[in-house]
């Protein structure tokens, strides 16, 4: 190695600690008590205590806010998936006129501050009786994360041929039997990937969580998070259990799966 | 996937007549049904409420009762409101820090990996890592790391609030902002530049460039789309700070880090002024749309090609 390169290092080095060395400190803090937190905030543990996480998953009632998170997510993914699936499908296969026009307009749409929707949106829901809903909200999830996933898998159906859906229509098939029978078994690698991201969003959203649900019983890990911070705002060690609890479910599946986030993120467009 | 060219299927005979303009509009109708639970989702929840806004930004409204027409008077209320300016202002510096920070550190990381093998793909998970954790456990982090009593001043020996006091609370928030964000931007701008054409490396190579003249002449160039779609997003999101601002300071101490859309919140949800929330809303759309207009605009005079 030469020493340019040893000079390289050194920079990325430093680089990946102050990416991560604020979450490693909060990981170390999960395992202290707050006597060793004052004394000693940011080192590792000396002293290994699990108190913390107990007392966090019971006082930040997890069981029950991840299982709204894990409904929230997979209702979002699955409806995401279809919603998207079926458009894509469209404007990458079908020659629907005034399909650029619809493309534009995804793009543009995602521009939009949502500040532009939100408050007759609010007025709407509580008159549909759809605010302090689990279901509410992920209606509100498919319709901000839909247009990404379009143009998401459109890209991913592109590169399909379109010979194999001109021969499949030869032989008599219907748009929806070669959606299902020729191009999703194709498109399964977009899926996945929009299922990932999807799920990542949804998990970790709370602007929509926190206006749409004020049932403490109805609420996702996220806006959840928030509260049991505020209200534990100076035991840090609780803190840190929780947010533990929080982010190492995204961090794993992100470990696992790295090149399916990165490539769905960078190339779809970005949020 | 790798898409090897098949032979063209012969196009079926006929392109006019009776049959064949029957044939094109199934397939027209057969095309928007698919597309219809998209756009009727997006009518119902973005659309429709985003034309609604126009109607309510005209009209004094609480967010529950009905509306009444005021005409053009929360316009004019918010061209002449302190609160509006001091948060656009606040926007303004929020969107010079974010374009510069997290892009130096973004290009910087980037092409420090472009130009290693080992190890690449760790460092580059561990730049992006910050970006999949929620903000809310970010905010949380570092409200930890900047407590003066607990956080990494207290380790320095300064007993500095960053997030409490009104000269730092904006600066604060945006360096968390900044934190989050840049490894995504390395990790984009690498896969932009792995995208540049060797052979032009290895043409500037044989003119003798050295190493920072191959990066000014030959990489920057080549990601040129790539940053400018990010300088673009950049100046909208700006627009749009909410979350962390929200979750960390609520636009605090005193309005120091208030932006419109903090502002904008707080007067719907909790002065119950939805309707003059409503024209900061629209007002910020405009800002919005006129930005993605100029960007048009710069496009078609061939800005954006290398």
């Amino acid at each position: 190695m030469t020493r340019r390169f040893a000079g390289h290092y050194i920079v990325l080095i430093v680089l990946a600690l102050f990416a991560i060395g604020p979450l490693v400190a909060v990981l170390f803090n999960a395992f202290k008590n707050n006597a060793e937190i004052g004394s000693n905030p940011l080192a590792p543990p000396t002293s290994f205590t699990l108190d913390n996480f107990i007392h966090a998953w019971t006082q930040g009632d997890f069981a029950t806010t991840m299982r709204n998170s894990l409904i929230i997510c997979a209702g979002s993914v699955l409806g995401t998936c279809v919603i998207a699936g079926l458009a894509a499908f469209a404007l990458s296969q079908l020659k629907v006129p005034g399909s650029g026009a619809v493309v534009g307009y995804l793009f543009l749409g995602s521009a939009l501050p949502v500040q532009l929707f939100l408050v007759p949106l609010f007025f709407l829901w509580t008159q549909l009786h759809l605010t302090d809903n689990l279901f509410g909200l992920i209606i509100i999830y498919w319709a901000t994360d839909a247009p990404f996933a379009t143009l998401l898998l459109r890209s991913f159906l592109l590169k399909i041929p379109q010979d194999f859906t001109e021969a499949a229509r030869l032989d008599g098939a219907s748009s929806l039997q070669i959606a299902r029978r020729v191009v999703l078994p194709l498109a399964w690698p977009g899926f996945l990937t929009v299922a990932l991201i999807v799920a990542l969003w949804s998990w970790n959203e709370f602007f929509w969580a926190i206006t749409f649900i004020h049932t403490p019983e109805l609420r996702p890990v996220s806006t959840s998070f928030l509260a049991f911070q505020d209200q534990n705002s100076t035991d840090w060690g609780l803190t840190s259990a929780a947010a533990i609890f929080m982010l190492a479910p995204v961090v794993l599946l992100f470990l696992a799966l790295q090149r399916k986030f990165v490539s769905g993120l960078t190339s779809g467009g970005i949020k | 996937m790798t898409a090897t060219a098949a032979p063209a299927v012969a196009p079926p005979p006929g392109k006019h007549g009776p049959h064949a303009r029957r044939a094109r509009r199934r397939a027209a109708v057969v095309g928007w049904a698919f597309l219809a639970p998209l756009l009727l989702l997006n009518l119902l929840v973005v659309a429709g409420p985003s034309v609604a806004t126009i109607y309510y930004s005209f009209t004094d409204w609480s967010g529950l009762g009905p509306a009444t027409f005021i005409g053009l008077d929360n316009y004019v209320k918010a061209f002449g409101d302190a609160k509006v300016h001091e948060a656009l202002l606040h926007n303004l510096i929020w969107f010079a820090l974010f374009l510069t920070v997290p892009m130096a550190l973004g290009l910087l990381g980037a092409y420090l990996l472009s130009q290693v093998k080992r190890f690449q793909m760790l460092f580059r998970a561990l730049y992006f890592i910050p970006y999949v954790v929620a903000s809310v456990v970010n905010a949380a982090v570092w409200k930890m790391l900047l407590s003066p009593t607990s956080g990494i001043g207290h380790l320095l020996g300064t007993d500095q609030s960053w997030l409490g006091d009104p000269k730092t609370s904006l600066y604060s928030v945006n360096f968390v902002v900044d934190w989050h964000w840049w490894g995504f931007l390395a990790v984009i701008f690498l896969s932009a530049m792995q995208g540049v054409d060797p052979s032009l490396y290895d043409a500037a190579k044989v003119d003798g460039a050295s190493r920072w003249q191959q990066y000014r002449n030959v990489t920057l160039p080549g990601i040129r789309p790539t940053m400018v779609f990010i300088v673009l997003m950049t100046v909208i999101w700006s627009l749009k700070a909410f979350d962390y601002i929200f979750i960390m300071t609520q636009g605090g101490p005193a309005g120091s880090s208030e932006v419109v859309s903090t502002l904008m919140y707080k007067q719907a949800f909790n002065e119950y002024s939805a309707g003059y929330a409503a024209a900061l809303g629209l007002s910020m759309t405009l800002v919005t749309a006129v930005i993605l207009a100029v960007y048009q605009w710069m496009r078609r005079k061939g800005w954006e090609d290398a």
